[in-house]
């Protein structure tokens, strides 16, 4: 089989980010998260619950994105109140995408500028404020550069880690920001302050191309893993099962 | 027509005719899924003014904020599903031209429930250390009275002065059935609200609605409904599931219509200029790609 590529790379990196998380439901936002969610469920991961993107949890897990769907098996039904239920008790682990993200992991996808007039409205805080104090939270960056990865977010939708430790207690009890999944990279929060860190550059990345795409100054450790590559099993999945059309290719940036 | 209670059916001219300028109107389904669309545009052409909407936004947002009935929105989002950004909402926003209370889509459950149980407020997490705070700063927090003295957002109700859902099927006396994979927050809406509005695909009699589905899909009992009105296609372009779904073409051009005001212009003067039989005829008569 031919070697990964870098899509194929993040799809195992977005699988990664579910592996330990056990009989809990996985809300991937996006074709590669989902393909993410999709093949843990398939390896590390069996136990995981996955939605159709609809109202209705999945035995079977079927090829493609949440768009194409031709009515796979069902083990339950988890309409949007279901899920706000399951967020507030904490068994879910998302993977939201982000307009912009900041040095502790600050989420926006509201707006860019200033909100009560702004540039450029986007979707608007959706779940973001509730997701991340109730439970596991990790983000997907399709191109990671530094209009998203920003000093300070233009308005805090997922709350980050300086924000959840100088909010009330009741804000940082369950808060549990991860990970980070970009193009380029794998980033994390295993600092002292809780400021994102480069965990791991993807296969034909520099860290001087990561640092230069990124708006605020990461830690670097001294020595940066890559970003392990799938096996055989893993890559058959992601392009015989999952995304035999390969549409994780153009959801990839090209930074 | 073998229906319990009196009869609630209306037209949507009667409907409409209950809402007055300056209102608190909550709107049922999700962004663009089962979202009562006739009485919709019945709004946009009905020139009122200074409306409040609360919604899980979708193009009943868009079309009220374009037609220019709204003058503050309350929602986590506004979206058209397949199409992410609403487009007339964004040029509202990006316009100055509505305000907007924006908080989290449970904090949104929260004030409807408080609403439904005729209490002030219900305490929630989400919210807290977020800007939702920022950009609302009427909103409080609470302490826990209890060991724990945990703090929480307390969501205020948000009463309704009048509620908007469509369902699948009804009876003329107010039971409603949703046939979709999701009844939203729609009994939520009508809980919320003083004046509670259902547009269905058919009226029919209470035993038909029993018949052929689960009781389980019964959502709305006639307790909890003033106004019954029969609308064919009514969630139309937005998904009526198993009835139909979402008419993308038709979202497309209307997602368009907020590129210019001559774009929305000629939108509206094809498809909102008649009433609701008229846009039946025009989206029916429209040539299919």
């Amino acid at each position: 089989m031919n070697a990964a590529t870098r899509a194929d790379v993040c799809v195992t990196a977005c699988a990664d980010a579910w592996a330990k998380d056990g009989g809990i439901l996985a809300s991937p936002m996006g074709l590669v998260p989902t393909l993410g969610a999709r093949l843990a469920r398939l390896t590390a991961a069996p136990d995981l619950l996955l939605t159709d993107g609809e109202a209705y949890l999945l035995a079977d897990v079927p090829a493609g994105g949440p768009a194409d769907e031709s009515a796979p098996a069902i083990e339950g039904w988890l309409p949007f109140g279901r899920v706000f239920d399951i967020l507030a008790n904490g068994r879910r682990h998302v993977m939201m995408g982000a307009s912009q993200i900041d040095t502790f992991g600050n989420q926006n996808i509201s707006c860019i500028g200033d909100w009560a007039r702004p540039r450029s409205q986007l979707l608007g805080v959706r779940g973001a404020p509730g997701n991340t104090v109730n439970h596991a939270t990790s983000y997907w960056v399709r191109e990671h550069s530094p209009r998203v990865f920003v000093p300070k977010v233009d308005m805090v939708c997922g709350v980050g880690n300086d924000r959840a430790a100088s909010g009330p207690p009741s804000a940082r009890r369950f808060h549990d920001l991860r990970l980070v999944i970009s193009n380029l990279a794998t980033l994390d929060f295993a600092t002292p302050d809780g400021s994102m860190r480069l965990r791991s550059v993807h296969p034909g990345v520099s860290v001087g191309e990561v640092i230069a795409q990124t708006g605020f100054a990461l830690t670097v450790p001294p020595q940066v893993p890559q970003t392990r590559t799938p096996g055989e099993a893993e890559l058959r999945l992601i392009r015989e099962a999952l995304d035999p059309d390969n549409r994780r290719e153009a959801e990839v940036g090209r930074t | 027509m073998g229906s319990s209670g009196v009869d609630k059916s209306m037209t949507i001219a009667e409907a409409v005719g209950q809402i007055r300028d300056g209102m608190t109107i909550g709107i049922g389904g999700w962004g663009s899924r089962r979202k009562p669309m006739a009485l919709v545009r019945a709004i946009a052409r009905s020139g009122l003014r200074d409306l409040t909407v609360v919604s899980y936004g979708g193009p009943d947002v868009g079309l009220l904020v374009a037609a220019g009935n709204v003058s503050r929105v309350v929602c986590g989002f506004v979206t058209l599903d397949s199409i992410p950004l609403e487009p007339h909402f964004r040029r509202a926003r990006r316009e100055g031209r509505i305000r907007l209370t924006e908080v989290d889509e449970g904090m949104l459950r929260a004030g409807l429930s408080a609403a439904a149980q005729r209490l002030p407020f219900l305490p929630i997490r989400a919210g807290l250390a977020s800007d939702v705070l920022r950009v609302n700063p009427e909103l409080r927090c609470v302490v826990s009275p209890y060991d724990d003295a945990e703090e929480l957002v307390a969501m205020p109700a948000l009463t309704l002065d009048v509620a908007l859902v469509h369902m699948n099927r009804a009876d003329q006396g107010g039971n409603a059935q949703y046939l979709g994979p999701d009844p939203y927050f729609d009994d939520l809406f009508c809980l919320a609200a003083r004046r509670r509005l259902v547009s269905c695909e058919r009226i029919v009699p209470t035993a038909e609605l029993v018949a052929g589905s689960p009781a389980q899909s019964l959502l709305l009992n006639r307790a909890m409904v003033d106004g019954v009105i029969a609308t064919p296609r009514g969630a139309h372009f937005t998904s009526c599931e198993p009835d139909y779904g979402r008419d993308e073409e038709f979202q497309r051009r209307y997602a368009q219509s907020a590129a210019s005001d001559e774009a929305w212009a000629e939108f509206s003067g094809e498809f909102l200029s008649g009433d609701e039989a008229d846009y039946l005829a025009r989206i029916s008569e429209r040539p299919r790609s």
